[in-house]
């Protein structure tokens, strides 16, 4: 059985020289959720752009017995579902169905499955009824829950979220703990909502400067506030 | 991840660098108007002209080679002048037969668009050497300083400042779709849809971006607003001339009227 997720000695710099990640290794069991804490600037979202290859650095990135690179670039974009931080990057298409319908018209499935995987998707998420609506002009909240849809339509083994729970009120906010917990997918979850991590995501991994400073159960790091307090985060 | 990459100011040590970007403003235009004043076929002036764009070149330090392929941007415009080849009086050249048109190019409609050529590739390297040896915002300040309407230039200003800020919009728009574009497992599929399809994505990013755009300006004006902002464009008073940059203003303006009335006066 291979790892979903499979990082190894990962560097990565941007065109300006300055490092953003250094010698990262991360191994991710499949159906494992993972919170990836730290932070600014940290090397986080880098380090998540790497998975589905839109980044690519020195070191081997293998994801769900794939390893990334030109030739299964597809394949590895259709297993990992990112789904960024601001929503209105991810919702480009003029309606919730079209941008839903994205992924898997893209991948060329004939139109009745991707009718059955946009549903699928919206009930997952519960949005069913917001299939015809102009994504331009829904709340964060839905916005992050159809960016949220638009990934699980493509049926991906590993969901990537990146900061799920920025700028979502209260109820936004819990509704969106209820559906991450409730999805069995593997998960990589980037936030600086330790609160939400504490309670929802099992094991965590600290990220500073590009590299990864610890790297074990939530509770346990949790109650390490030395440690949370020298890489800037703090006990919630 | 921000791009810079527009942004054609390359920072040097150079006199070029060095000199005040009003002097600049006002040489880099006079500059073009001598080039497209100099009649046709003044070609000594043209070799002056290009000498001065060279030294100044190698003395800004930017590297004549990146100036040069930089400049030829302007080539497909000069195509443009192409039919005046054609339309010219003069001896004949040689002809051209396209099914039963016939084409006669002239002696002085080919150097009429030879000299055309030069003077706008002359034009656009000046423009380019300013540009890459002046920040922005110096620029903004010297059409401030020749009298351009504060409007306009204020215009300019944040149409500078949110160029970047769309095109970083532009490019995680695109990063979300490429992540999104994936190979299904089963067989047969085929990905990435019919060009027709791609087409219609495209265009609702385009129209996205665009509300997007026109959200933002709304923001803006409202953060204007709420900061004082009453119509009037009132902007911090320009920095003094020193004695060499009128220095060399002087000489520079001089050394141009040299050159055009020269051309005048032999060719015109």
């Amino acid at each position: 059985m291979h790892h979903s997720i499979e990082v190894d000695q990962l560097s990565f710099s941007y065109p300006d020289g300055h490092p953003a990640l250094v010698g990262v290794s991360l191994h991710i069991a499949p159906g494992e959720k993972v919170a990836l804490v730290g932070p600014n600037g940290a090397g986080k979202s880098t380090l998540i752009l790497h998975l589905n290859g839109i980044l690519t650095g020195q070191g081997r990135v293998t994801v769900c017995g794939l390893e990334v690179g030109e030739k299964t670039l597809g394949r590895v974009r259709a297993a990992v579902g990112l789904v960024f931080q601001n929503p209105d990057d991810q919702l480009f298409s003029p309606t919730v169905y079209e941008d839903v319908a994205f992924g898997p018209l893209y991948q060329g499935l004939g139109s009745e499955d991707v009718a059955a995987c946009v549903t699928s998707a919206l009930v997952a998420v519960s949005m069913q009824s917001y299939a015809r609506r102009v994504s331009h002009h829904l709340s964060t909240g839905e916005k992050k829950r159809i960016a949220i849809a638009t990934v699980l339509s493509m049926n991906p083994e590993v969901l990537v979220l990146d900061e799920p729970t920025a700028g979502l009120d209260p109820r936004a906010r819990r509704g969106l703990i209820y559906l991450l917990r409730d999805l069995p997918v593997t998960m990589l979850v980037a936030s600086h909502d330790l609160r939400m991590v504490s309670e929802l995501i099992p094991r965590m991994v600290i990220m500073d400067e590009g590299r990864i400073v610890a790297d074990g159960p939530t509770v346990t790091l949790m109650k390490d506030e030395n440690l949370l307090e020298a890489h800037g985060l703090e006990k919630p | 991840m921000h791009i810079h990459f527009l942004d054609p100011y390359r920072p040097r040590t150079s006199p070029i660098h060095a000199l005040d970007g009003r002097v600049k403003f006002v040489l880099v235009v006079a500059f073009i108007l001598t080039a497209s004043l100099t009649p046709v076929a003044a070609w000594p002036v043209y070799i002056l002209l290009f000498a001065l764009m060279l030294s100044v070149e190698i003395l800004s330090g930017l590297g004549v080679g990146y100036v040069m392929s930089r400049a030829l941007l302007a080539l497909p415009f000069v195509l443009a002048a192409f039919p005046v080849i054609f339309t010219n009086g003069g001896t004949a050249l040689f002809s051209l037969s396209i099914g039963s048109w016939t084409l006669i190019a002239r002696a002085e409609g080919l150097s009429r668009f030879v000299s055309i050529a030069l003077k706008s590739w002359l034009s656009v390297q000046a423009a380019i050497v300013m540009a890459s040896s002046t920040p922005f915002p110096e620029l903004l300040l010297a059409m401030r300083a020749v009298g351009i309407p504060r409007l306009l230039v204020g215009m300019f200003g944040l149409m500078w400042r949110y160029l970047f800020v769309l095109v970083d919009e532009a490019l995680r728009l695109m990063r979300a779709r490429s992540a999104r574009s994936g190979q299904s497992s089963l067989a047969g599929a085929r990905s990435g849809g019919s060009v027709l399809w791609r087409a219609r994505v495209t265009g609702g990013m385009v129209g996205n971006l665009f509300l997007r755009a026109f959200e933002r300006s709304d923001r803006i004006f409202v953060a204007m607003l709420s900061r004082g902002y009453d119509g009037e464009v009132r902007l911090l008073p320009l920095p003094p001339m020193t004695a060499v940059t009128w220095g060399a203003l002087a000489v520079g303006l001089s050394l141009l009227s040299l050159l055009l009335s020269f051309g005048i006066l032999f060719w015109g």
